[in-house]
């Protein structure tokens, strides 16, 4: 398989715990790992309830926070060792859209403002007529026209609008990654649609692959190619997305495949799902599976240490025990 | 076509169940320097006793304004310009304030949007719970504390909670003790507000069964406001529509899933992502008009793929196209009424 674009090797963060700190070190990723690959373009998804650590990893990928151990690297670059014209490189071809498209505007500013600003750190363009044709190509491509928004105001935008736009201005550079960290969990259901369209639209005709955070498994089934389950810092199943939502094999996924609520009166919830008490939550088994608390199928092992991936199909891989003999009875 | 005589398009004899929230022609408006917006126009609905009606629509259509005026708490510059609200049939609208109290928590109460957000951070549980219940009843110091821990027992909380303050609790935990607080005085209307929007789908699902469990034990009839459709397929007995402040449809939610007939209900529901299958994706655009300047006739004219001239003249009214269903546009109604002739449409 050729060189992954962006690769996390093993990194753990730890938030607090200094010298001077009373609490306790909160870790957020333990020995996290992810490959994204490019070329054919394609989305993968990272999944996880909050808490999870999907922003901490964003932070860090965008370079926001270092790594409290381990590496990021962007095709073969560490992302921390590298020089002003590479980290210039990295920063036109990995872009960000964010969860809130009410927050990352200034108020105070038209939208031109916006494009104007990438036009100019980025030399797009040499004289006004150029950089205004690449900025309508961007509004084109997500459905936006010039004149309609970019002398508005971002308050006068709808939210869509708002969502397109930033979609817009990242797509200007012509990234190679767009790391979208919920883009559709603060838009409506009608507008959800146009959004994932538009990635989809993006990653087909114009190569542009995607880093997708959500909470959302029924998106991620819709748009995405693969699959990373995130719970409490480490993977907990990755493989082909329609895999894993259609045959979940961690119980933690299944849980959460099974709780997503069907858009189908016909079909209710099995009504029992097993959600421990406090006391067992507050077990502590600092070394074992993170799930254990939680788990219907826990053995012994699951206590004392934290699994590692395990082969459950093709291309298909859990972190839980259950999992290891069929692996160790598969002929190498 | 249109020669069917939609104006008696009443289906079925209207059910006999008891009306507990009865919403008519409600309209309540915000008054800013460029003109008033409309953001509940002309809602009229029913809530039957025991039942979960689901109140539907994008951000800005007005459910929350809706759900704010039953409870007579539209905030400044909103006010309720016209229509009535009446609880087991007595009008609320308009009477004092001294009157309102006697509405507000014991027959009317709300599980807020936000949970998180809605609980004194400085205030330890057990005091806010007693706050709610002291300012509305006399009662004993001393049967305080076995009513606040009885509610927790009703709602799945442990009893340690009673002394906790709200940063020790985890979200699920929040919204289980808004619920308790919803049902202190056993109201017989419990207004939702999204009341999991912020939660992970796992505990989404504790707290939405939860909730149904409350519902069916005091037998309160509840409205639950969201735009998640499948956790309104899973819980709500009826689902209401609205589009621009207005009411566009409202059905059983069997119907309205499986045969919904106003076109906006129609593409809100074929928008929803599924898990099943993979499916093209339903691309629509929001809100295209300006709800200071709400157009002649049909709300829903600009985007609808069936306008015809007559739509945007004359505003529909609400027809009757089943039990408890009614739709309120022409075209539909006549669609949902010859599908029924020829025995597509299951009553």
């Amino acid at each position: 398989m050729a060189e992954p674009l962006l690769e996390i090797k093993n990194v753990t963060k730890i938030f607090g715990g200094g010298l001077l700190s009373t609490s306790k070190p909160v870790v957020a990723l333990d020995g996290y790992s992810l490959d994204v690959y490019d070329q054919p373009a394609r989305i993968t998804t990272i999944a996880g309830e909050s808490g999870s650590g999907k922003t901490t990893l964003v932070n860090l990928i965008l370079g926001y926070l270092p790594p409290s151990e381990g590496e990021i690297r962007y095709k073969g670059i560490n992302l921390h060792e590298m020089d002003r014209n590479q980290r210039l490189m990295y920063r036109r071809e990995v872009q960000a859209v964010f969860q809130d498209p009410y927050e990352v505007y200034n108020p105070f500013y038209r939208v031109q403002h916006i494009f104007d600003m990438v036009v100019r750190n980025f030399k797009l363009g040499t004289n006004k007529k150029e950089s205004r044709e690449r900025i309508e190509e961007a509004l084109n491509v997500v459905g936006l026209r010039g004149e309609e928004i970019l002398e508005k105001y971002p308050h006068q935008l709808s939210g869509g609008q708002r969502q397109r736009v930033m979609v817009a201005r990242a797509y200007m550079l012509k990234p190679r990654l767009i790391v979208a960290d919920e883009p559709v969990s603060a838009v409506d259901a009608s507008l959800r649609a146009m959004i994932l369209d538009i990635m989809m639209k993006l990653r087909d005709e114009h190569h542009i692959s995607f880093l997708y955070i959500t909470h959302d498994l029924s998106t991620a089934y819709q748009i995405g190619d693969e699959m990373y389950v995130l719970f409490q810092g480490v993977t907990a199943e990755k493989g082909d997305t329609a895999q894993i939502i259609e045959n979940p094999k961690h119980p933690y996924v299944q849980e959460l495949v099974n709780s997503i609520p069907a858009p189908d009166p016909e079909i209710k919830w099995e009504t029992d799902i097993h959600l421990p008490s406090e006391e067992e939550m507050r077990m502590k088994y600092a070394r074992g599976c993170r799930f254990f608390p939680r788990c219907p199928y826990g053995m012994d092992i699951c206590k004392q240490k934290q699994p590692g991936m395990f082969t459950v199909g093709p291309q298909h891989e859990a972190a839980c025990y259950l999992y290891q003999k069929q692996q160790e009875e598969q002929p190498k | 076509m249109s020669t069917i005589n939609t104006e008696n398009l009443i289906l079925d004899a209207p059910t006999d169940a008891k009306k507990v929230l009865e919403v008519e022609n409600l309209r309540v408006q915000y008054d800013t320097p460029r003109g008033a917006v409309r953001a509940a126009d002309d809602v009229s609905f029913y809530l039957k006793e025991k039942e979960i009606l689901g109140l539907v629509g994008e951000s800005g259509c007005g459910k929350t304004t809706t759900a704010m005026a039953i409870l007579q708490m539209v905030q400044s510059p909103g006010r309720i310009v016209g229509g009535q609200i009446r609880i087991n049939g007595r009008n609320i609208v308009g009477i004092p304030e001294s009157e309102l109290r006697k509405y507000r928590w014991t027959e009317l109460s709300l599980i807020p949007q936000g949970a998180m957000n809605s609980l004194n951070p400085v205030i330890k549980i057990k005091e806010q719970m007693a706050d709610a219940i002291r300012a509305h009843e006399n009662i004993k110091k001393k049967d305080l504390k076995p009513r606040i821990l009885k509610l927790f027992n009703d709602v799945g909380l442990p009893e340690r909670v009673y002394n906790m303050y709200p940063h020790e609790l985890s979200g699920g935990m929040k919204q289980r003790v808004c619920i308790a607080m919803s049902i202190v005085l056993n109201p017989s209307v419990i207004i939702a507000d999204e009341p999991t929007s912020a939660l992970d789908v796992v505990v989404q699902r504790v707290v939405a069964q939860t909730i149904l469990e409350v519902k069916e034990r005091l037998g309160v009839s509840m409205i639950m406001i969201g735009h998640d459709m499948g956790l309104q397929a899973q819980m709500v007995d009826r689902v209401a529509v609205m589009y621009a402040g207005r009411l566009v449809e409202i059905g059983p939610v069997m119907k309205m899933f499986k045969n919904p007939t106003h076109p906006y209900t129609q593409l809100l529901i074929e928008a929803i992502p599924s898990i099943k299958e993979k499916k093209p994706l339903k691309v629509t655009e929001g809100l295209t008009h300006d709800l200071r300047n709400t157009p002649e006739g049909c709300i829903y004219q600009f985007r609808c793929e069936h306008v015809e001239d007559s739509c945007c003249n004359e505003p529909p009214r609400m027809y009757q196209v089943g039990i408890d269903h009614f739709v309120s546009c022409r075209h539909a109604a006549e669609r949902a009424r010859s599908m029924e002739l020829l025995g597509g449409y299951h009553g």
